[in-house]
């Protein structure tokens, strides 16, 4: 992980390197498991099935975990996460892949907060839409 | 498919004596926050945050020793195991609200929308209980995935000490299912591509599409007085006549409104999508797609053509692109 990224050095309009996310069924069951959601359409084909869906898919704790991971990837060690709000689209089902993009559209100066917006989309469409508040350190 | 009229209000005010209590005694996680679990959850999200795992680089960060991702908030307290035995009971007041949704049809759930805001990093040891509210159940909407309900909910995250660490707004449409989905022909196998919403074809308007797919745009005519109509329908509504034929329209026309859709995104579509209801020069109107032209770019007036064009792999549809 990189350094973390101070406040001055971020602008409205950046974008964050993107990246691709291979949905792999230990991808979605790992992540349903790992956030302690047993919900079966999270791990079991037929439950999915029986809900219209063709397999397994990403339950939203993991989801967010993603947005977090995204976030905090570029924005370094020490950048404080405060608030994560998503929007759930397509679902995303194993075999597909979610590309996560981001972008910044706020920076407030009081505060040290900036607000990335982050999606990330796969074959059906948009699965998330998040807006994400983090803090950064001041300092050049 | 959905209820009848006196059961759906009797359903619904069952519904709203649910809001605004909770759904139970606060759930207190089964586990102190402890590096294991934090451990599965980088592995899973592919997160290599040093400050979650690694404690000599945690005590060099802000954090001056391990933290967990605040992502991870529910996980504490989510029941896990039990979650996959379904049980005939309810445990709780949203596992009854749910049932009760379920047992008029809304048997499916997804979650849609989830906010969470973190008063403080957690760190291994704390010992966290939450305490749930149902917010708001809304009226029956049609959606892309069926019709269904609304349910949201706030839950408030305290920790040993009862401070307040944490909150979460979370929503999720419970519904009636459309339809079982294919069996995929391979596990990996990634899901086909959606195409548009197809037009309902019946005796009234599949003559219509007919001469759509031959590249023309229609309007239907009445042999009785002379008026256009659209959309088609059985019946002329100044004369009562039922004789009806049609004429080809020039396509030339004009935005008389439009809107620009960018929420929420249906499979199938590109986004944003700009949505006209364009006036013929004939003088009927219609709602179709306007293309060729940015956003920004579309003004009530602007003159347009019709376009009969493929729009996936089987539908034609006539949208519009600017005249110039």
């Amino acid at each position: 992980m990189s350094e973390t990224l101070r406040f001055e050095q971020v602008h409205v309009g950046d974008e964050l390197p993107p990246l691709d996310v291979e949905l792999s069924a230990a991808v979605i069951v790992g992540g349903a498991l790992a956030s302690r959601d047993f919900t079966p359409v999270h791990h079991s084909r037929a439950a999915a099935q029986a809900q219209g869906m063709s397999d397994v898919f990403m339950n939203i704790l993991t989801t967010n975990g993603y947005v977090g991971r995204y976030v905090t990837d570029w924005a370094g060690v020490d950048a404080l996460l405060q608030n994560v709000s998503i929007k759930l689209g397509a679902p995303n089902v194993v075999g597909d892949t979610m590309q996560m993009t981001g972008r910044v559209v706020a920076a407030e100066a009081e505060t040290g907060v900036v607000v990335v917006e982050v999606t990330g989309r796969n074959s059906w469409g948009n699965h998330v839409a998040g807006t994400v508040r983090v803090a950064l350190p001041a300092g050049a | 498919m959905t209820l009848p009229a006196k059961q759906k209000r009797e359903l619904e005010s069952k519904l709203q004596a649910y809001v605004g209590k909770p759904i139970g005694p606060p759930q207190v996680g089964r586990d102190p926050v402890n590096v294991p679990m934090i451990r599965q959850w980088c592995d899973a999200m592919g997160d290599g945050h040093p400050a979650y795992t690694d404690p000599v680089a945690a005590e060099r960060s802000v954090h001056r020793g391990l933290v967990a991702p605040p992502t991870m908030l529910q996980a504490w307290i989510l029941p896990g195991f039990e979650m996959s035995v379904e049980t005939e009971a309810p445990r709780d007041e949203q596992q009854a609200l749910h049932k009760l949704l379920s047992d008029h049809g809304y048997t499916s759930v997804v979650a849609t929308n989830c906010e969470q805001g973190y008063a403080r990093y957690l760190r291994p040891g704390d010992e966290l209980s939450a305490e749930t509210v149902v917010e708001s159940i809304s009226e029956e909407k049609a959606t892309a995935l069926g019709i269904g309900y609304f349910i949201d909910t706030l839950t408030t995250f305290r920790d040993q000490n009862g401070d307040e660490v944490g909150w979460m707004k979370f929503r999720v449409l419970k519904f009636i299912p459309q339809q079982p989905a294919q069996t995929a022909s391979s596990a990996d196998a990634a899901p086909a591509k959606p195409q548009r919403i197809r037009p309902l074809l019946g005796h009234d308007n599949a003559w219509w599409w007919e001469i759509v797919n031959q590249g023309q745009l229609p309007i239907q005519k009445c042999n009785g007085c002379g008026a256009l109509l659209h959309p088609p329908r059985p019946m002329c509504g100044h004369c009562q006549s039922t004789d009806l034929s049609h004429v080809i329209a020039s396509g030339k026309g004009e935005v008389y409104s439009f809107v620009v859709m960018h929420h929420p995104q249906f499979p199938g579509y590109e986004y944003p999508l700009v949505a006209a209801l364009v006036e013929l020069e004939e003088g009927t109107r219609l709602v179709s797609n306007l293309v060729g032209c940015a956003p920004e770019d579309v003004h009530i007036g602007l003159p347009v053509r019709v376009c009969v064009e493929r729009v996936d792999d089987e539908l034609m549809l006539p949208v519009f692109r600017p005249a110039s």
